[in-house]
């Protein structure tokens, strides 16, 4: 079985019934996922026979797992390169470019001085500045993977965001630690 | 005797179609049980016309068990073998209970859970939860006139995997199917139809006899997430009572009571502090052993008074609750008031002045819960049509694997929608290495220690490698109940070690089992007759169920697929008297519509986006 189509033999697209796109719509999303889950979720298989009931849990937890996947736009682009073959290895790759790399050293020089100086409103405004640096990662994905195919950019650019989602997360930890 | 049922216009009216489901709360001083009956959202009430069945099991000399009021009155002859707020233990250690040397217990350290020493043998907390359970089964068979389908039984929202599995397992040897666990706040929210709007963030304020409990929930879209709780363990009505109590001590100048008389005035406290609820003065009449009368009276605003710090002792974890959630007053859309305390208007009043809008309080306090409980387990069970209520909880706190160093590594992170499943791939670390310890922990925590350990197990007979070679996957699912399993299986050589492990906190099958059949009784033809009886209700179950099944999909199976599902069907039933018989051919039912299952679902899928042409679904 491969591990992008489940039993079902539906990718998670699929599954909710939507074009398999980097800039699939996000209300629809939501709306066919509460569809799905209005007949898949084991709330509806209370009294259903046991081979029901276990299949209904398969298919609402993989309802789960399909929409937060599609949910964020970095795993939703790492599962449209995995459907087009392509593992973006970003535990074994992370070979960056020079510039990148550079911006990467600053962000954690900034954390540090920020953390030592117990300065929230600084982190807070590399959380910003980050933010934005997200966005711009996001728009180069939606041209790579929805317009020019460029699905080597697109694998790069997965890397970066993935880092930067990192980058976030010890930035949002260090200033709940300022907080308390 | 029995109500009668009339199904609701538009509902399903075959008889046999209504199943009988209730909603349980299973609190820490009361406990209720609640249907909906004709319609009505109903607590369900015993022959006294009592709603609420105090949460006290009392065992007695001659071996009876009481529960409830009976129990209640023995509390101070018997404190010993007279247990209350049961519930603090559920999938406790020993460790867990802060304030035991104020308790009349002989508490016994186990492994996972503490047990409790009583005439009647060692009793763990599941089997006294259990005595409770009973009384509320027996209470809705009565009142309803047959056989529970099943029952939602709420949950505090924070309760972790330990005390879910406790609860669910007591539930099962009261012999009662639990449909689902809910969380408390959540079947609050749903009391007053919360759920039906699109969205909001709501507070429930539970102030109960013993413990104080805040929770803020965010509602999606239908998903219910509880985004923070906090409460105080020690802190309820109760100290309300004895601020009065201590009061009418210090006007009356008295320093020494009896027993009786100190039992007298705690009621005599309680009946003025549910007094001043609707007046504004409240007499206290005494007559102590030596002759002397006290009477006195208590103005509402002497009351509120007296007992302010204790309202204000409530705000503390509210604020605290919030800050956690990172919210402010003003996104607080509604707030839901819970447990019997809630009803003093001073408390009232401090709620609506801290968030600056009123609670909603048009539902019973006591019986709140409950009543939501009753409505979940009303549309699990197909007594609604529509499709309208779908409560989609999350996982409450974080799951996780120990890996080196004693560090956690969270595999299903807290607020994950229910169900779940989340895999990680581990490795040996030498060579030739064939087993492996696997090591489950709830908690957001980093270290170990710091978090719960649910359970410890060995994945033995990985075939020898060379160290970093083995891929060993360990799967956490959780559940629509929010329990957990765990399945560890090595992945590379094709050979599979499957174990699915319960934790280790709660009881086994084997000594659930074996609860249930010494606690009914021990004869031979009992047991046996106990087995026959479970094994038919089983086997009514997947009747109905495939035969419901059937007759609503069986135009997706050809004429041999049909024939392969009906000849084990009809063997079933067929069969009456043999319980081991009747157990194989539930077995071989169960196999034969593994496939028609999937196909049900697949149609499912399909029908979820029945009419949306936006990408033609291939199946």
């Amino acid at each position: 079985m491969q591990e992008t189509r489940q039993d079902s033999g539906l990718n998670y697209f699929e599954l909710f019934n939507l074009p398999a796109t980097f800039s699939v719509d996000s209300q629809l999303l939501d709306t066919n996922y509460r569809k799905l889950q209005s007949e898949v979720h084991p709330d509806r298989f209370v009294t259903a026979s046991p081979a029901e009931r276990m299949k209904s849990m398969q298919m609402a937890t993989l309802a789960n797992d399909a929409y937060q996947t599609l949910k964020q736009p970095l795993s939703k682009a790492r599962y449209l390169l995995k459907l087009a073959g392509i593992d973006t290895g970003e535990e074994n790759n992370t070979a960056m470019p020079a510039d990148f790399l550079m911006l990467q050293m600053e962000w954690r020089e900034t954390i540090e001085d920020a953390r030592n100086a117990k300065d929230v409103d600084a982190l807070d405004s590399l959380l910003n500045e980050i933010a934005q640096n997200a966005n711009t990662l996001q728009q180069t994905l939606k041209i790579a993977l929805d317009e020019t195919n460029d699905l080597e950019l697109a694998a790069d650019t997965v890397r970066k965001l993935s880092f930067i989602e990192k980058l976030r997360e010890d930035i949002t930890q260090s200033i709940e630690k300022l907080e308390n | 005797m029995a109500l009668l049922q009339i199904a609701e216009p538009g509902m399903s009216t075959a008889p046999h179609q209504h199943r009988l489901a209730v909603g349980i709360d299973l609190g820490t001083t009361n406990s209720l049980v609640a249907s909906i009956i004709s319609g009505l959202n109903t607590v369900l009430e015993d022959e006294s016309g009592r709603s609420l069945l105090p949460s006290v099991v009392h065992y007695q000399s001659n071996k009876q068990i009481d529960v409830g009021y009976d129990a209640l009155a023995q509390q101070n002859q018997d404190p010993a073998n007279t247990i209350s707020s049961v519930k603090r233990f559920m999938g406790r250690g020993l460790e867990d209970i802060t304030d035991k040397v104020h308790m009349p217990y002989r508490f016994i350290d186990t492994p996972g859970m503490v047990q409790i020493e009583t005439r009647a043998g060692i009793k763990s907390p599941v089997e006294i939860s259990a005595e409770i359970l009973k009384v509320l089964k027996e209470r809705a068979e009565k009142s309803l006139g047959g056989e529970l389908t099943g029952a939602v039984i709420t949950v505090p929202a924070y309760f972790d995997d330990a005390q879910r599995q406790a609860t669910k397992d007591a539930a099962q040897l009261a012999g009662i199917n639990v449909l689902r666990l809910l969380n408390e706040p959540t079947a609050a929210a749903v009391a007053y139809g919360l759920d039906n709007a699109v969205e909001g963030t709501y507070v429930i304020y539970d102030l109960g006899g013993g413990t104080f409990d805040i929770s803020v929930l965010r509602l999606t879209k239908g998903i219910f997430e509880v985004l923070a709780t906090n409460g105080d363990s020690a802190l309820g009505g109760d100290d309300f009572d004895r601020a009065i109590f201590n009061w009418v001590l210090q006007e009356s100048k008295l320093s020494q009571l009896n027993a009786e008389e100190s039992r007298s005035l705690l009621t005599q406290a309680r009946a003025a502090k549910e007094c001043l609820s609707d007046h504004e003065e409240a007499h206290i009449k005494l007559a102590l052993s030596h002759g002397k009368m006290i009477s006195l009276a208590l103005s509402r605003a002497n009351f509120v008074d007296l007992t302010q710090p204790l309202v204000s002792k409530t705000l503390a974890p509210t604020r605290k609750a919030l800050r956690d959630a990172s919210l402010s007053i003003e996104d607080v859309t509604g707030i839901v008031m819970v447990g019997g305390a809630t009803r003093m208007p001073h408390v009232r009043q401090a709620v609506a002045d801290y968030f600056k809008q009123q609670p909603l309080i048009n539902l019973d306090p006591d019986k709140v819960v409950a009543l939501g409980a009753a409505i979940q387990a009303n549309t699990l069970v197909g007594n609604r049509n529509e499709a309208d209520l779908l409560l989609l909880d999350v996982v409450p706190l974080s799951l996780g694997l120990e890996t080196m160093g004693g560090l956690v590594e969270k595999i299903i992170p807290r607020n994950a929608t229910l169900p779940v499943a989340r895999a990680q791939d581990f490795t040996t670390f030498k060579d030739g290495q064939t087993a492996m310890s696997i090591h489950v922990l709830q908690g957001e925590r980093d270290l170990v220690s710091d978090c719960r350990s649910l359970a410890k197990f060995e994945l033995r007979g990985i075939p020898p490698m060379a160290a970093g070679a083995a891929r060993i996957r360990v799967t956490l699912q959780v559940d629509a109940d929010g329990l957990l399993s765990v399945t560890a299986r090595e992945q590379t050589t094709g050979v599979e070690s499957n174990i699915l492990v319960k934790p280790s906190y709660g009881l086994s099958e084997e000594q659930i089992t074996h609860m249930l059949q010494t606690s009914f009784s021990t004869a031979k033809q009992d047991k046996e007759a106990r087995a026959l009886r479970e094994a038919q209700v089983d086997a009514q179950r997947l009747i109905e169920a495939i035969s419901a099944a059937l007759e609503q999909d069986g135009h997706l199976l050809d004429a041999q697929e049909l024939d392969q599902i009906k000849q084990p069907l009809e063997a079933l039933k067929s069969l009456a008297q043999d319980a081991d018989a009747i157990v194989k051919a539930i077995d071989v039912l169960n196999e034969a519509t593994q496939a028609f299952a999937a196909r049900r679902m697949d149609a499912s899928i399909k029908q979820a986006f029945a009419g949306q042409d936006l990408n033609s679904l291939q199946l």
